[in-house]
Protein backbone atom coordinates (compact mmCIF):
# COMPACT_ATOMS: atom_id res chain seq x y z
CA UNK A 1 0.00 0.00 0.00
CA UNK A 2 1.41 3.39 -1.02
CA UNK A 3 0.97 6.92 -0.48
CA UNK A 4 2.00 9.99 -3.01
CA UNK A 5 0.88 13.28 -2.49
CA UNK A 6 2.05 17.20 -1.88
CA UNK A 7 2.99 18.12 1.72
CA UNK A 8 0.40 20.42 4.01
CA UNK A 9 3.32 20.97 6.54
CA UNK A 10 2.14 22.05 10.70
CA UNK A 11 4.15 22.69 13.48
CA UNK A 12 3.96 21.23 16.97
CA UNK A 13 0.72 20.57 19.02
CA UNK A 14 -2.44 21.17 16.44
CA UNK A 15 -5.40 20.16 18.58
CA UNK A 16 -8.34 18.38 17.81
CA UNK A 17 -10.13 21.55 17.68
CA UNK A 18 -8.31 23.15 14.90
CA UNK A 19 -8.61 19.75 12.86
CA UNK A 20 -12.22 19.83 13.06
CA UNK A 21 -14.01 23.28 15.72
CA UNK A 22 -16.71 21.45 17.93
CA UNK A 23 -18.95 24.27 16.21
CA UNK A 24 -19.40 21.66 13.58
CA UNK A 25 -19.58 19.01 15.82
CA UNK A 26 -23.48 19.03 15.58
CA UNK A 27 -22.96 16.77 12.55
CA UNK A 28 -20.95 13.29 11.87
CA UNK A 29 -21.33 12.99 8.39
CA UNK A 30 -17.58 12.57 7.24
CA UNK A 31 -18.60 15.26 3.99
CA UNK A 32 -19.67 18.31 5.93
CA UNK A 33 -17.15 17.35 8.12
CA UNK A 34 -14.22 17.67 5.96
CA UNK A 35 -15.46 21.07 4.41
CA UNK A 36 -14.40 22.36 7.35
CA UNK A 37 -11.31 20.43 8.28
CA UNK A 38 -8.20 22.44 9.22
CA UNK A 39 -10.32 26.11 8.80
CA UNK A 40 -9.03 27.71 12.44
CA UNK A 41 -5.51 27.16 11.30
CA UNK A 42 -5.44 27.02 7.65
CA UNK A 43 -8.20 28.50 5.86
CA UNK A 44 -7.06 27.50 2.29
CA UNK A 45 -6.48 23.85 3.26
CA UNK A 46 -9.94 22.43 1.96
CA UNK A 47 -9.70 24.49 -1.09
CA UNK A 48 -6.08 23.19 -1.85
CA UNK A 49 -6.25 19.71 -1.06
CA UNK A 50 -6.34 16.82 -3.70
CA UNK A 51 -7.23 13.15 -3.24
CA UNK A 52 -3.72 11.44 -1.87
CA UNK A 53 -2.16 14.15 -0.68
CA UNK A 54 0.07 14.00 2.91
CA UNK A 55 -0.36 16.08 6.09
CA UNK A 56 3.60 16.40 8.01
CA UNK A 57 3.17 17.57 11.47
CA UNK A 58 5.93 17.96 14.58
CA UNK A 59 5.56 17.37 17.74
CA UNK A 60 2.25 16.07 19.26
CA UNK A 61 -0.57 16.01 16.22
CA UNK A 62 -3.67 15.83 17.35
CA UNK A 63 -4.16 16.81 20.82
CA UNK A 64 -6.77 17.34 22.68
CA UNK A 65 -10.29 16.14 22.82
CA UNK A 66 -11.50 12.73 21.70
CA UNK A 67 -13.07 13.39 19.17
CA UNK A 68 -12.76 11.12 16.05
CA UNK A 69 -14.86 13.95 13.70
CA UNK A 70 -11.03 14.86 13.43
CA UNK A 71 -9.19 11.52 11.63
CA UNK A 72 -12.74 10.98 9.61
CA UNK A 73 -12.48 14.95 8.58
CA UNK A 74 -9.20 14.56 7.62
CA UNK A 75 -9.58 11.21 5.90
CA UNK A 76 -12.64 12.45 4.00
CA UNK A 77 -11.04 15.23 2.86
CA UNK A 78 -9.12 12.97 0.67
CA UNK A 79 -5.36 12.94 2.89
CA UNK A 80 -3.79 9.65 2.80
CA UNK A 81 -1.41 9.62 5.25
CA UNK A 82 -0.11 11.99 8.42
CA UNK A 83 2.92 11.84 9.13
CA UNK A 84 4.25 13.47 12.68
CA UNK A 85 6.88 13.65 15.14
CA UNK A 86 4.34 12.18 17.78
CA UNK A 87 0.99 12.02 18.08
CA UNK A 88 -1.64 12.53 21.37
CA UNK A 89 -2.29 8.62 21.78
CA UNK A 90 -6.37 9.16 21.62
CA UNK A 91 -6.18 10.57 18.22
CA UNK A 92 -3.11 7.83 17.35
CA UNK A 93 -6.36 4.61 18.17
CA UNK A 94 -9.26 6.57 16.48
CA UNK A 95 -6.96 6.71 13.20
CA UNK A 96 -5.98 3.24 13.54
CA UNK A 97 -9.37 2.35 14.14
CA UNK A 98 -11.19 3.99 11.17
CA UNK A 99 -8.46 3.71 8.91
CA UNK A 100 -6.40 6.46 8.07
CA UNK A 101 -2.43 5.42 8.17
CA UNK A 102 -0.51 7.72 10.43
CA UNK A 103 3.52 7.19 10.70
CA UNK A 104 5.66 8.40 14.17
CA UNK A 105 9.07 9.75 12.10
CA UNK A 106 10.71 12.74 13.85
CA UNK A 107 13.01 13.00 11.00
CA UNK A 108 10.75 12.97 8.37
CA UNK A 109 8.61 15.41 9.93
CA UNK A 110 12.03 17.79 9.90
CA UNK A 111 13.25 17.23 6.59
CA UNK A 112 9.79 17.68 4.71
CA UNK A 113 8.90 21.17 3.90
CA UNK A 114 5.16 22.59 2.80
CA UNK A 115 4.54 22.06 -0.99
CA UNK A 116 7.26 19.05 -0.99
CA UNK A 117 5.92 16.26 -3.11
CA UNK A 118 5.82 12.98 -1.14
CA UNK A 119 5.57 9.15 -1.41
CA UNK A 120 5.19 6.71 1.60
CA UNK A 121 5.48 2.93 1.53
CA UNK A 122 3.22 1.39 4.38
CA UNK A 123 4.76 -2.18 4.26
CA UNK A 124 8.10 -1.14 4.36
CA UNK A 125 7.45 2.59 6.33
CA UNK A 126 10.14 4.04 3.67
CA UNK A 127 8.87 7.99 3.46
CA UNK A 128 10.53 9.33 0.30
CA UNK A 129 10.76 12.96 -0.32
CA UNK A 130 10.88 13.69 -4.42
CA UNK A 131 11.13 17.24 -3.96
CA UNK A 132 14.01 16.77 -2.33
CA UNK A 133 15.20 13.41 -3.00
CA UNK A 134 15.88 12.16 0.58
CA UNK A 135 14.30 9.33 2.50
CA UNK A 136 13.36 8.37 5.84
CA UNK A 137 13.11 5.42 7.74
CA UNK A 138 8.82 5.68 9.65
CA UNK A 139 7.83 3.74 12.69
CA UNK A 140 6.65 0.58 11.63
CA UNK A 141 2.94 -0.42 13.46
CA UNK A 142 3.28 -3.24 16.22
CA UNK A 143 1.68 -6.87 14.21
CA UNK A 144 -1.36 -6.34 15.99
CA UNK A 145 -2.41 -2.76 14.57
CA UNK A 146 -1.21 -3.99 11.36
CA UNK A 147 -4.69 -6.89 11.74
CA UNK A 148 -6.63 -3.99 12.50
CA UNK A 149 -5.35 -1.52 9.01
CA UNK A 150 -5.42 -4.97 7.32
CA UNK A 151 -9.36 -5.54 8.31
CA UNK A 152 -9.49 -1.62 7.01
CA UNK A 153 -10.51 -0.85 11.00
CA UNK A 154 -11.05 -2.28 14.58
CA UNK A 155 -14.75 -3.22 13.73
CA UNK A 156 -14.55 -5.33 10.71
CA UNK A 157 -11.13 -6.73 12.83
CA UNK A 158 -13.68 -7.91 15.63
CA UNK A 159 -16.03 -9.75 13.13
CA UNK A 160 -13.22 -11.35 11.21
CA UNK A 161 -11.37 -12.75 15.12
CA UNK B 1 10.22 -5.93 38.73
CA UNK B 2 7.34 -3.69 40.33
CA UNK B 3 4.36 -2.47 39.03
CA UNK B 4 2.56 0.97 39.19
CA UNK B 5 -0.58 1.54 40.34
CA UNK B 6 -2.21 1.88 37.58
CA UNK B 7 -0.26 -1.54 35.91
CA UNK B 8 -1.58 -3.44 38.88
CA UNK B 9 -5.14 -2.37 37.50
CA UNK B 10 -4.46 -3.11 33.79
CA UNK B 11 -3.07 -6.76 34.86
CA UNK B 12 -6.02 -7.52 36.71
CA UNK B 13 -8.51 -6.85 34.35
CA UNK B 14 -6.37 -8.74 31.55
CA UNK B 15 -6.38 -11.93 33.96
CA UNK B 16 -2.69 -11.45 34.15
CA UNK B 17 -0.14 -11.85 37.02
CA UNK B 18 1.62 -9.25 35.73
CA UNK B 19 2.40 -6.44 32.93
CA UNK B 20 4.69 -4.33 31.96
CA UNK B 21 5.23 -1.07 30.34
CA UNK B 22 4.74 -1.20 26.44
CA UNK B 23 2.81 -4.77 26.60
CA UNK B 24 -0.08 -5.04 24.63
CA UNK B 25 -3.45 -6.48 26.05
CA UNK B 26 -7.06 -7.15 26.17
CA UNK B 27 -8.93 -6.07 29.56
CA UNK B 28 -12.16 -6.05 30.34
CA UNK B 29 -13.89 -3.14 30.84
CA UNK B 30 -16.46 -2.01 33.95
CA UNK B 31 -17.96 0.78 32.42
CA UNK B 32 -18.26 2.09 28.65
CA UNK B 33 -19.49 5.88 28.33
CA UNK B 34 -20.06 8.09 25.29
CA UNK B 35 -21.50 11.55 24.87
CA UNK B 36 -24.12 12.99 22.99
CA UNK B 37 -21.42 13.98 20.64
CA UNK B 38 -19.51 11.38 20.25
CA UNK B 39 -22.29 8.35 20.94
CA UNK B 40 -24.14 8.97 17.72
CA UNK B 41 -21.25 8.28 15.68
CA UNK B 42 -20.49 5.40 18.03
CA UNK B 43 -23.69 3.99 17.57
CA UNK B 44 -23.68 4.07 13.57
CA UNK B 45 -20.34 1.45 14.34
CA UNK B 46 -22.19 -1.02 15.71
CA UNK B 47 -24.25 -1.52 12.54
CA UNK B 48 -21.12 -2.68 11.17
CA UNK B 49 -21.64 -5.73 13.53
CA UNK B 50 -22.99 -8.90 12.45
CA UNK B 51 -25.00 -9.32 15.34
CA UNK B 52 -26.01 -5.64 17.40
CA UNK B 53 -26.08 -6.21 20.87
CA UNK B 54 -24.54 -4.55 23.98
CA UNK B 55 -22.04 -6.73 26.51
CA UNK B 56 -23.94 -5.39 29.33
CA UNK B 57 -26.74 -3.16 29.37
CA UNK B 58 -25.86 -1.71 32.78
CA UNK B 59 -22.03 -1.05 32.12
CA UNK B 60 -23.04 1.58 29.95
CA UNK B 61 -23.55 5.01 30.56
CA UNK B 62 -25.20 7.44 27.59
CA UNK B 63 -25.05 11.14 28.67
CA UNK B 64 -26.65 14.11 27.06
CA UNK B 65 -24.40 16.78 27.94
CA UNK B 66 -22.64 18.82 25.49
CA UNK B 67 -25.32 20.28 23.24
CA UNK B 68 -28.22 19.94 25.24
CA UNK B 69 -30.72 20.80 26.00
CA UNK B 70 -30.74 20.71 22.34
CA UNK B 71 -29.30 23.75 20.86
CA UNK B 72 -30.50 23.56 17.17
CA UNK B 73 -32.02 20.84 15.15
CA UNK B 74 -28.89 18.83 14.46
CA UNK B 75 -28.03 18.29 18.12
CA UNK B 76 -31.54 17.36 18.47
CA UNK B 77 -30.98 14.41 15.68
CA UNK B 78 -27.74 13.57 17.75
CA UNK B 79 -29.63 13.13 21.09
CA UNK B 80 -32.84 11.73 19.31
CA UNK B 81 -30.37 8.93 17.43
CA UNK B 82 -28.75 8.16 21.30
CA UNK B 83 -32.14 8.15 23.18
CA UNK B 84 -33.90 5.62 20.73
CA UNK B 85 -30.24 3.49 21.06
CA UNK B 86 -30.80 3.52 24.89
CA UNK B 87 -34.48 2.42 24.44
CA UNK B 88 -33.85 -0.24 22.46
CA UNK B 89 -30.76 -1.71 24.21
CA UNK B 90 -32.73 -1.34 27.48
CA UNK B 91 -29.80 1.09 28.39
CA UNK B 92 -29.84 0.98 32.26
CA UNK B 93 -27.70 4.35 32.49
CA UNK B 94 -28.73 6.80 29.98
CA UNK B 95 -29.11 10.24 31.34
CA UNK B 96 -31.22 13.00 29.45
CA UNK B 97 -32.69 16.52 30.20
CA UNK B 98 -33.76 16.38 33.72
CA UNK B 99 -31.36 13.66 34.85
CA UNK B 100 -28.52 14.44 33.48
CA UNK B 101 -25.15 16.58 34.50
CA UNK B 102 -21.91 17.24 32.89
CA UNK B 103 -20.40 13.04 32.10
CA UNK B 104 -17.37 13.52 34.51
CA UNK B 105 -18.82 15.11 37.44
CA UNK B 106 -21.86 12.78 37.35
CA UNK B 107 -20.39 9.53 37.10
CA UNK B 108 -19.13 9.70 40.17
CA UNK B 109 -21.60 11.31 41.53
CA UNK B 110 -24.19 8.51 40.76
CA UNK B 111 -21.73 5.95 41.75
CA UNK B 112 -20.97 4.39 38.14
CA UNK B 113 -17.24 4.41 38.73
CA UNK B 114 -15.14 3.00 42.04
CA UNK B 115 -11.55 2.44 42.85
CA UNK B 116 -10.22 -0.33 40.67
CA UNK B 117 -12.50 -0.02 37.50
CA UNK B 118 -10.76 -0.22 34.11
CA UNK B 119 -13.36 2.60 32.60
CA UNK B 120 -12.98 3.81 29.08
CA UNK B 121 -15.17 6.99 27.58
CA UNK B 122 -15.59 8.46 24.69
CA UNK B 123 -14.53 11.73 25.93
CA UNK B 124 -10.77 13.03 26.57
CA UNK B 125 -11.53 13.65 30.06
CA UNK B 126 -12.58 10.30 31.30
CA UNK B 127 -9.25 10.46 32.70
CA UNK B 128 -11.11 11.65 35.62
CA UNK B 129 -12.32 9.06 37.73
CA UNK B 130 -8.58 8.38 38.42
CA UNK B 131 -9.28 10.67 40.97
CA UNK B 132 -10.99 7.67 43.03
CA UNK B 133 -8.34 5.08 42.09
CA UNK B 134 -10.09 3.75 39.04
CA UNK B 135 -8.09 3.36 35.36
CA UNK B 136 -10.00 5.72 33.04
CA UNK B 137 -9.08 7.16 29.75
CA UNK B 138 -10.45 8.73 26.95
CA UNK B 139 -10.67 6.87 23.97
CA UNK B 140 -13.04 7.70 20.17
CA UNK B 141 -16.33 6.44 19.06
CA UNK B 142 -15.18 3.07 17.72
CA UNK B 143 -13.53 2.01 20.64
CA UNK B 144 -16.94 3.05 22.16
CA UNK B 145 -18.40 1.00 20.05
CA UNK B 146 -16.10 -2.03 20.42
CA UNK B 147 -16.49 -1.62 24.27
CA UNK B 148 -20.24 -1.57 24.23
CA UNK B 149 -20.65 -4.70 21.63
CA UNK B 150 -17.52 -6.56 23.74
CA UNK B 151 -17.30 -5.50 27.02
CA UNK B 152 -13.37 -5.07 26.20
CA UNK B 153 -10.62 -3.04 25.10
CA UNK B 154 -6.73 -3.16 24.26
CA UNK B 155 -4.56 -1.18 25.63
CA UNK B 156 -0.62 -0.57 25.37
CA UNK B 157 0.43 -0.68 29.09
CA UNK B 158 1.37 2.56 30.05
CA UNK B 159 4.42 3.72 31.91
CA UNK B 160 4.29 6.00 34.17
CA UNK B 161 5.19 9.54 35.92
CA UNK B 162 5.32 10.00 40.01
CA UNK B 163 4.44 13.03 41.15
CA UNK B 164 5.01 13.10 44.75
CA UNK B 165 2.51 15.84 46.30
CA UNK B 166 3.98 17.54 49.76
CA UNK B 167 2.40 19.95 52.22
CA UNK B 168 -0.89 21.53 52.43
CA UNK B 169 -1.80 23.98 49.60
CA UNK B 170 -3.00 28.04 50.97
CA UNK B 171 -6.10 28.95 51.27
CA UNK B 172 -6.72 30.62 47.41
CA UNK B 173 -4.84 27.51 45.87
CA UNK B 174 -7.04 24.88 44.71
CA UNK B 175 -6.77 21.11 42.71
CA UNK B 176 -6.50 23.55 39.35
CA UNK B 177 -3.54 25.29 40.36
CA UNK B 178 -1.71 22.52 41.22
CA UNK B 179 -2.48 20.69 37.69
CA UNK B 180 -2.09 24.02 36.16
CA UNK B 181 1.41 24.03 37.46
CA UNK B 182 1.98 20.87 36.33
CA UNK B 183 1.06 21.05 33.16
CA UNK B 184 3.57 24.25 32.93
CA UNK B 185 6.10 22.32 34.21
CA UNK B 186 5.94 19.40 31.70
CA UNK B 187 4.18 20.66 28.74
CA UNK B 188 1.35 19.83 26.98
CA UNK B 189 2.88 16.96 25.86
CA UNK B 190 4.74 15.76 28.97
CA UNK B 191 3.09 12.98 30.24
CA UNK B 192 1.85 11.28 26.15
CA UNK B 193 1.47 8.16 26.42
CA UNK B 194 1.70 7.94 30.26
CA UNK B 195 0.05 7.34 33.76
CA UNK B 196 0.52 10.60 35.82
CA UNK B 197 0.55 8.70 39.27
CA UNK B 198 -0.12 11.41 42.16
CA UNK B 199 1.21 10.10 45.32
CA UNK B 200 2.72 11.70 48.70
CA UNK B 201 1.32 13.41 52.15
CA UNK B 202 0.12 15.82 50.32
CA UNK B 203 -2.83 14.03 48.91
CA UNK B 204 -4.33 13.87 52.08
CA UNK B 205 -4.61 17.53 52.03
CA UNK B 206 -6.85 17.73 48.67
CA UNK B 207 -10.28 17.43 48.29
CA UNK B 208 -12.00 14.72 46.31
CA UNK B 209 -13.39 17.69 43.88
CA UNK B 210 -9.36 19.11 44.10
CA UNK B 211 -8.59 15.42 42.69
CA UNK B 212 -11.39 15.07 40.17
CA UNK B 213 -10.04 18.53 38.80
CA UNK B 214 -6.49 17.38 38.85
CA UNK B 215 -6.85 13.59 37.54
CA UNK B 216 -9.25 15.33 34.93
CA UNK B 217 -6.67 17.63 33.20
CA UNK B 218 -4.21 14.77 32.82
CA UNK B 219 -4.97 14.77 29.27
CA UNK B 220 -3.72 18.17 28.80
CA UNK B 221 -0.69 16.98 29.58
CA UNK B 222 -0.92 14.14 27.21
CA UNK B 223 -1.28 11.74 29.96
CA UNK B 224 -3.46 8.27 29.16
CA UNK B 225 -4.57 8.39 33.24
CA UNK B 226 -4.21 10.34 36.08
CA UNK B 227 -4.35 8.57 39.24
CA UNK B 228 -4.32 8.78 43.25
CA UNK B 229 -4.56 6.07 45.59
CA UNK B 230 -7.38 5.40 47.78
CA UNK B 231 -7.42 6.46 51.17
CA UNK B 232 -10.18 7.66 53.88
CA UNK B 233 -11.74 10.61 52.19
CA UNK B 234 -11.79 8.10 48.88
CA UNK B 235 -13.46 5.73 51.04
CA UNK B 236 -15.57 8.11 52.36
CA UNK B 237 -16.45 9.69 48.98
CA UNK B 238 -17.08 5.80 47.47
CA UNK B 239 -19.57 4.87 50.17
CA UNK B 240 -21.65 8.36 50.21
CA UNK B 241 -21.97 7.94 46.54
CA UNK B 242 -22.19 4.00 45.39
CA UNK B 243 -23.32 0.44 46.38
CA UNK B 244 -20.59 -0.84 44.47
CA UNK B 245 -17.89 -2.93 45.84
CA UNK B 246 -14.52 -1.50 45.30
CA UNK B 247 -10.87 -2.92 44.97
CA UNK B 248 -7.89 -1.06 46.13
CA UNK B 249 -5.13 -1.13 44.38
CA UNK B 250 -1.20 -0.04 45.46
CA UNK B 251 1.78 0.48 42.93
CA UNK B 252 4.65 -1.94 44.12
CA UNK B 253 7.54 -0.27 46.52
CA UNK B 254 10.14 -1.40 43.71
CA UNK B 255 7.34 0.11 40.80
CA UNK B 256 9.41 1.60 38.06
CA UNK B 257 8.95 5.28 36.50
CA UNK B 258 9.92 7.36 33.68
CA UNK B 259 10.53 10.19 35.97
CA UNK B 260 9.63 11.69 39.30
CA UNK B 261 8.44 15.13 40.80
CA UNK B 262 7.99 16.61 44.12
CA UNK B 263 5.68 19.57 44.42
CA UNK B 264 5.52 21.27 47.78
CA UNK B 265 1.65 22.47 47.55
CA UNK B 266 2.53 25.16 49.75
CA UNK B 267 4.39 27.29 47.84
CA UNK B 268 2.30 26.60 45.02
CA UNK B 269 0.13 30.01 44.24
CA UNK B 270 -2.99 30.88 41.92
CA UNK B 271 -1.79 30.01 38.42
CA UNK B 272 -3.00 30.90 35.06
CA UNK B 273 -2.44 29.44 31.61
CA UNK B 274 -2.26 32.06 29.09
CA UNK B 275 -3.62 31.51 25.33
CA UNK B 276 -3.45 29.27 23.29
CA UNK B 277 -2.15 26.18 25.14
CA UNK B 278 -2.71 24.83 28.49
CA UNK B 279 1.48 24.70 29.27
CA UNK B 280 1.98 28.83 28.96
CA UNK B 281 1.30 29.28 32.41
CA UNK B 282 2.16 32.35 34.82
CA UNK B 283 1.72 32.29 38.48
CA UNK B 284 -1.10 35.30 38.92
CA UNK B 285 1.68 37.65 40.77
CA UNK B 286 3.92 37.25 37.83
CA UNK B 287 1.20 39.12 35.42
CA UNK B 288 2.66 42.70 35.27
CA UNK B 289 -0.13 43.95 33.15
CA UNK B 290 -3.75 44.32 33.34
CA UNK B 291 -5.30 41.79 31.01
CA UNK B 292 -9.34 43.29 30.77
CA UNK B 293 -11.84 40.46 30.41
CA UNK B 294 -15.25 40.46 28.90
CA UNK B 295 -16.10 37.18 30.26
CA UNK B 296 -15.43 34.63 33.13
CA UNK B 297 -17.12 30.76 33.04
CA UNK B 298 -17.02 29.20 36.49
CA UNK B 299 -17.97 25.13 35.73
CA UNK B 300 -17.48 22.64 33.23
CA UNK B 301 -16.33 18.68 33.81
CA UNK B 302 -13.15 20.45 35.16
CA UNK B 303 -14.69 23.18 37.58
CA UNK B 304 -18.26 22.84 38.07
CA UNK B 305 -18.55 21.46 41.25
CA UNK B 306 -19.56 22.44 44.69
CA UNK B 307 -16.31 23.10 46.12
CA UNK B 308 -16.33 25.20 42.82
CA UNK B 309 -19.08 26.82 42.85
CA UNK B 310 -18.98 27.60 47.30
CA UNK B 311 -14.87 29.28 46.53
CA UNK B 312 -16.71 31.31 43.76
CA UNK B 313 -19.81 32.54 45.78
CA UNK B 314 -17.37 33.18 48.91
CA UNK B 315 -15.49 36.05 46.43
CA UNK B 316 -18.83 36.90 45.05
CA UNK B 317 -21.25 37.42 48.28
CA UNK B 318 -21.85 40.80 48.49
CA UNK B 319 -19.95 42.07 45.49
CA UNK B 320 -20.79 42.54 41.68
CA UNK B 321 -19.87 41.78 38.84
CA UNK B 322 -17.80 44.41 37.01
CA UNK B 323 -19.97 46.41 34.48
CA UNK B 324 -19.58 45.03 30.92
CA UNK B 325 -18.48 41.64 32.19
CA UNK B 326 -20.58 38.39 31.57
CA UNK B 327 -20.27 36.12 34.33
CA UNK B 328 -21.43 32.04 33.84
CA UNK B 329 -21.45 29.84 36.41
CA UNK B 330 -22.61 26.50 35.13
CA UNK B 331 -23.50 23.94 37.84
CA UNK B 332 -21.88 20.54 36.82
CA UNK B 333 -24.71 18.27 37.87
CA UNK B 334 -28.51 18.86 38.95
CA UNK B 335 -27.39 17.42 42.21
CA UNK B 336 -24.74 20.08 42.70
CA UNK B 337 -27.61 22.75 41.28
CA UNK B 338 -29.73 21.59 43.95
CA UNK B 339 -27.29 21.52 46.72
CA UNK B 340 -25.95 25.46 45.54
CA UNK B 341 -29.61 25.92 45.76
CA UNK B 342 -30.11 24.95 49.11
CA UNK B 343 -26.74 26.74 50.46
CA UNK B 344 -28.09 29.94 49.11
CA UNK B 345 -25.35 29.92 46.56
CA UNK B 346 -27.26 30.95 43.26
CA UNK B 347 -29.08 33.72 45.50
CA UNK B 348 -25.17 35.33 45.74
CA UNK B 349 -24.44 34.86 41.94
CA UNK B 350 -27.50 36.32 41.12
CA UNK B 351 -27.37 39.15 43.28
CA UNK B 352 -23.88 39.87 42.29
CA UNK B 353 -24.82 40.25 38.35
CA UNK B 354 -23.85 36.09 37.34
CA UNK B 355 -25.96 33.87 35.21
CA UNK B 356 -26.50 30.19 36.15
CA UNK B 357 -27.28 27.54 34.00
CA UNK B 358 -28.69 24.31 33.45
CA UNK B 359 -25.65 21.60 33.52
CA UNK B 360 -24.12 21.77 30.24
CA UNK B 361 -20.77 21.70 28.44
CA UNK B 362 -21.97 24.66 26.41
CA UNK B 363 -19.06 27.21 26.24
CA UNK B 364 -16.10 25.22 27.04
CA UNK B 365 -15.97 24.14 23.78
CA UNK B 366 -17.31 26.70 21.48
CA UNK B 367 -20.80 25.35 21.71
CA UNK B 368 -23.29 27.56 22.97
CA UNK B 369 -24.26 29.78 26.18
CA UNK B 370 -21.38 32.14 26.31
CA UNK B 371 -19.59 31.95 22.81
CA UNK B 372 -17.22 34.63 22.17
CA UNK B 373 -16.61 37.33 19.36
CA UNK B 374 -13.43 38.27 17.65
CA UNK B 375 -10.66 39.79 19.94
CA UNK B 376 -13.20 38.63 23.10
CA UNK B 377 -11.17 37.65 26.00
CA UNK B 378 -12.68 34.58 28.94
CA UNK B 379 -11.13 33.87 32.50
CA UNK B 380 -12.32 30.21 32.78
CA UNK B 381 -12.54 26.96 34.62
CA UNK B 382 -12.91 24.83 31.78
CA UNK B 383 -9.66 22.81 30.31
CA UNK B 384 -8.68 24.15 27.19
CA UNK B 385 -7.70 27.38 25.68
CA UNK B 386 -6.77 26.25 22.40
CA UNK B 387 -7.03 28.58 19.28
CA UNK B 388 -11.27 28.92 18.68
CA UNK B 389 -12.25 26.80 21.39
CA UNK B 390 -14.60 29.01 22.60
CA UNK B 391 -16.02 30.56 20.07
CA UNK B 392 -13.79 32.87 17.10
CA UNK B 393 -10.73 32.26 16.24
CA UNK B 394 -9.08 35.71 17.28
CA UNK B 395 -10.79 35.31 20.71
CA UNK B 396 -8.86 34.46 23.94
CA UNK B 397 -9.70 31.97 26.94
CA UNK B 398 -7.46 31.82 30.05
CA UNK B 399 -7.50 29.11 32.06
CA UNK B 400 -7.87 29.46 35.85
CA UNK B 401 -9.63 28.42 39.20
CA UNK B 402 -12.73 29.07 40.11
CA UNK B 403 -11.33 31.72 43.32
CA UNK B 404 -9.30 33.79 40.41
CA UNK B 405 -12.10 33.27 37.97
CA UNK B 406 -15.04 35.05 40.31
CA UNK B 407 -12.44 37.50 41.88
CA UNK B 408 -11.49 38.68 37.91
CA UNK B 409 -14.89 38.99 37.19
CA UNK B 410 -15.81 41.45 39.87
CA UNK B 411 -12.36 43.65 38.98
CA UNK B 412 -12.99 42.78 34.92
CA UNK B 413 -9.27 41.69 34.78
CA UNK B 414 -7.50 38.71 35.53
CA UNK B 415 -7.09 39.18 39.68
CA UNK B 416 -6.37 36.90 42.42
CA UNK B 417 -9.18 37.20 45.27
CA UNK B 418 -5.86 38.98 47.22
CA UNK B 419 -6.55 41.75 45.35
CA UNK B 420 -10.04 41.91 46.91
CA UNK B 421 -8.81 42.17 50.10
CA UNK B 422 -9.57 38.23 50.72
Amino acid sequence: MKANGTVFKYGDNVDTDVIIPARYLNSSDPAELAAHCMEDIDKDFIHNVKKGDIIVADKNFGCGSSREHAPIAIKAAGVSCVIAETFARIFYRNAINIGLPIIECPEASGGIENGDQVEVNFDSGMIYNRTKGTQFKGQAFPEFMQKIIAAEGLINYINQK
Amino acid sequence: MGMTMTQKILAAAAGLDSVEAGQLIEADLDLVLGNDITSPVAIHEMDKFKEEKVFDKDKIALVMDHFIPNKDIKSAEHCKCVREFACKHEITNYFDVGEMGIEHALLPEKGLTVAGDVIIGADSHTCTYGALGAFSTGVGSTDMAAGMATGKAWFKVPSAIRFNLTGKPSKWVSGKDVILHIIGMIGVDGALYKSMEFVGDGVANLSMDDRFTIANMAIEAGGKNGIFPVDDKTVAYMKEHSRRSFKVYEADPDAVYDEEYTIDLSALKPTVAFPHLPENTHTIDEIGEDIVIDQAVIGSCTNGRIDDLRTAAEILKGRKVKKGVRCIVIPATQAVYLQAMEEGLLKIFIEAGAVVSTPTCGPCLGGYMGILADKERCISTTNRNFVGRMGHVGSEVYLASPAVAAASAVTGKISSPAELGL
